[in-house]
């Protein structure tokens, strides 16, 4: 399946997910019946999925506090006295953020940053932002890698990060590493006019 | 930190993705200025290494760490219309190929963290840079302290869209106070590692720091007998 159909029908399907209202339970054990269908017909390993849905963290916490912080009438449940509109609220929240993710790494699961980059191009985004999305993707594992190779270079001397006193290190780095990125960044400019770019890419 | 789907309803979803496409464009135009042809392969570059530095751990004791945000430093560093550029464009990667923020809310977090952020942190920045006397010293306190504006006035707008489009029942007065307090605090750590950060690149390559034009004098080379130098 084309990469810009996948981008539009994970916008379509969670515009809907996010309009419907929290009290359709069974619409959404139907929208998690749909994702599990996709993840099985695009063979994804539900492990991976699972792994990578720790970026939620901050969220749940926040969707758990919710029942003890929001206002209105309260019940009680196993002997806690929470807000009732909280609850519904947390499970809304809880939902449709879970929802999000999994849907989102459906797509990231099955698609390439090459092809989800040419996707984006057929979805009429502008030339410019394509260029800029497509450099970062390419040069993403090298500048990371170069970050690593700072961390290990760290390491071998004995450093090891624990409080804030720390920090002027951790910041050098950032500065070397937004010299070496930005430098990088001139020299490709410059291999690239060398042969004949002008600031837009051929066809 | 980014907002993930269903955080704030469709309405109000769709009018941020507006407002980003908007900020967006104008940045696009923006950044032409600031680079012109060099612009896809440095902003790519520069994108790069924001998502990068969103990677490593500050660690904040007690075991818990946490990581820059890096809008004001971007803003600094290569110029407001990259800056927001380049986080956008973080951003869009983080929504569709990590998940990182859902794909309803990408509107939402890049007038947050690429709009807010860097404009803020720019605007601070350069009135303080206007208002100091110029010297090269000052760059990286006034970038500090737009680091440290930047991140509760991203919140502050977060709560503003919260009361607009909120989808839990939470009073405002309580969001207001929580997410204004803990940020300020975040704010905090950003402004410091901004200001050791811009500090490290001023000290090796002036001239890469886009806030520090006009600071930095030309300098001629002298060449100096040796007789003064021992």
């Amino acid at each position: 399946m084309p990469a810009h159909l996948k981008v539009l029908a994970l916008v379509g399907f969670m515009l809907v997910v996010v309009a419907t209202p929290r009290e359709w339970f069974a619409a959404y054990a139907f929208f998690l019946g749909v994702l599990v269908t996709v993840g099985a017909v695009g063979r994804v390993r539900p492990g991976w999925v699972l792994k990578r849905m720790v970026v939620e963290t901050p969220f749940v916490v926040f969707a758990v506090l919710m029942p003890f912080i929001a206002h209105g009438p309260r019940i009680e449940v196993l002997g806690l006295s929470l807000s009732e509109s909280g609850l519904l609220s947390a499970w809304g929240l809880l939902a449709k953020g879970t929802l999000g993710v999994i849907a989102g790494l459906m797509l990231a699961a099955t698609t390439t940053p090459q092809e989800l980059v040419h996707g984006l191009e057929r979805l009429r985004l502008p030339q410019q932002l394509v260029q800029i999305m497509a450099f970062m993707v390419r040069y993403l594992e090298v500048v990371t890698d170069e970050m690593r190779r700072m961390a290990v270079a760290r390491a071998s001397r004995g450093f090891v990060a624990r409080n804030p006193l720390h920090w002027p290190v951790l910041a050098r780095s950032v500065g070397a590493l937004f010299i070496r990125s930005f430098e990088r960044g001139e020299r490709v400019h410059l291999a690239m006019v060398s042969r004949g770019y002008t600031g837009r890419m051929p066809r | 930190m980014h907002v993930p789907d269903g955080f704030l309803d469709a309405p109000t979803s769709i009018a941020t993705g507006a407002v980003a496409v908007v900020a967006v464009g104008v940045a696009l135009r923006g950044a032409r200025r600031e680079l012109d042809d060099k612009t896809a392969p440095l902003a790519g570059l520069v994108a790069a290494f924001v998502f990068a530095t969103q990677m490593l751990n500050f660690p904040v004791g007690a075991g818990t760490s946490g990581h820059l945000m890096g809008g004001a430093l971007a803003a600094v560093l290569v110029g407001p219309w990259t800056g927001v550029l380049c986080v956008s464009v973080v951003l869009i990667v983080q929504s569709l190929l990590f998940a990182d923020g859902g794909i309803t809310a990408l509107g939402t977090n890049i007038l947050l963290m690429a709009v807010t952020t860097v404009v803020v942190g720019w605007v601070v920045s350069r009135v303080l840079l206007k208002v100091l006397p110029k010297r090269v010293g000052l760059v990286a306190p006034a970038a500090a302290i737009g680091a440290f504006v930047s991140v509760p006035a991203a919140a502050l707008v977060f709560t503003a869209l919260y009361a607009v489009g909120g989808t839990a029942d939470i009073s405002l007065t309580t969001l207001a106070t929580a997410m204004l307090g803990w940020h300020t605090l975040i704010g905090l750590g950003e402004g410091v590692i901004t200001f050791l950060a811009v500090g490290a690149i001023l000290s090796v390559r002036p001239d890469l720091v886009y806030a520090a034009r006009g600071v930095i004098t030309e300098r001629d080379l002298v060449i100096k007998p040796k007789e003064s130098v021992a």
